[in-house]
């Protein structure tokens, strides 16, 4: 397989969380939003209220994915940066080490400056934290300190319940 | 690419409905819409023509309940089926855990089944899948059209390896969530192999 499932602990998942609430901070930023580049959200910080955030993730991978493909057709690598200005609020995307999107969303009580000044500063530690995700996923694989996973334990009725439960 | 967090106790895995243009992703996908309890679902988000013709892709995510006490949640997505939208297809197998091939009965449309399922197979190597092992079902959809092929003369042509085959009629539901569900059980299992690998 291509890319192996990727496993976040409450560790990682609670520094991010921190590089984001930051970010938001520094930024004068509404909403941070970090998601893969298939369009699974990972972590968010804000004012979120009742925005769609899991539509949010999966369309903005999409505007990613279709823009690098853009980007190779005129022979660029990627257009590691997306703006999108609006009435009222604005959206700065951007990628992140090559594997995870990084979105700001923001008002006229911030500018596009500030929001990409910020942002390069939190790219360079999100960045650092995912190599440390990557390398215990590495180290677990090679059997070293190795984590009980539930997930060895998932039986055929388990799978069968999921199903059943819903009347599916 | 399967995403297990553990923070907020979740599994996310993406499957991705695959086949001819006019051939029913986007109805199964409205079918389970429609059908699934508010609870479960997200929004329907349908990227498509004025003549809803899927232009980039339909997404519907959808929880299904909760597996050794992490919820499962599944997005699902369609592909653009009309054959110069390739580039577009390519993009959302990205990261995909299980595919559904949703293959149209009607005689018809068999060359269009078989374009189709090359073209996933072609797209699917480019990504670095092997066909072989990735977690698929092959849905025969429109079983209640006439002039439709009989399910030998489809699978003739069209099973690629042991994969679960379901007749279908999407737009009434027949077969919509036998298909999910014999994707999903792949798709999980799979899980639970990769993770005693681990």
């Amino acid at each position: 397989m291509p890319e192996a499932t990727m496993i976040m602990y409450e560790e990682e998942y609670q520094q991010i969380k921190t590089i984001l609430s930051k970010l938001r901070t520094d930024a004068n930023a509404k909403m941070v939003f970090l998601i893969d580049k298939t369009g699974q959200q990972i972590a968010s910080h804000g004012d979120i209220g009742n925005l769609d955030t899991t539509s949010l993730a999966s369309l903005t991978a999409g505007n990613v994915a279709a823009t690098d493909g853009l980007a190779r057709l005129i022979g660029e690598k990627e257009f590691p940066v997306l703006s999108h200005e609006g009435e009222r609020d604005n959206i700065h995307i951007s990628v992140v080490g090559g594997r995870v999107i990084l979105v700001v969303i923001f008002d006229e009580r911030s500018s596009l400056g500030l929001v990409r000044l910020r942002v390069k500063r939190a790219s360079s530690e999100l960045n650092e934290a995912f190599e440390r995700i990557v390398n215990k996923a590495e180290q677990e694989k090679a059997g070293l300190g190795k984590r009980n996973t539930p997930f060895t334990e998932i039986s055929d009725d388990d799978i069968d319940r999921l199903f059943s439960d819903d009347g599916l | 690419m399967t995403f297990i967090n553990y923070a907020s106790r979740e599994i996310n895995c993406k499957i991705v409905y695959y086949g001819p243009g006019l051939g029913g992703k986007t109805t199964n996908l409205q079918y389970i819409y429609d059908t699934s309890a508010a609870q479960q679902k997200g929004k329907l988000i349908s990227l498509a023509t004025e003549t809803e013709r899927t232009l980039f892709f339909d997404f519907l995510p959808l929880e299904l309940g909760t597996v050794r006490g992490f919820k499962a949640r599944f997005h699902l997505y369609t592909v653009p089926g009309q054959v110069f939208y390739d580039a577009s297809r390519k993009l959302i197998l990205k990261g995909v855990d299980g595919v559904v091939f949703v293959a149209d009965s009607q005689r018809e449309r068999m060359d269009a089944n078989l374009e189709s399922l090359w073209n996933l197979e072609e797209n699917l190597k480019s990504h670095g899948y092997d066909f072989t092992k990735i977690p698929y079902a092959l849905q025969l959809n429109k079983r209640d059209l006439p002039d439709v092929l009989s399910v030998e003369e489809l699978t003739r042509e069209l099973v690629r390896k042991d994969e679960p085959i379901i007749e279908a009629v999407a737009p009434k539901g027949v077969g919509v969530f036998e298909t999910l569900k014999a994707v999903a059980k792949q798709v999980l299992t799979d899980l639970r192999k990769s993770a005693g690998a681990g």
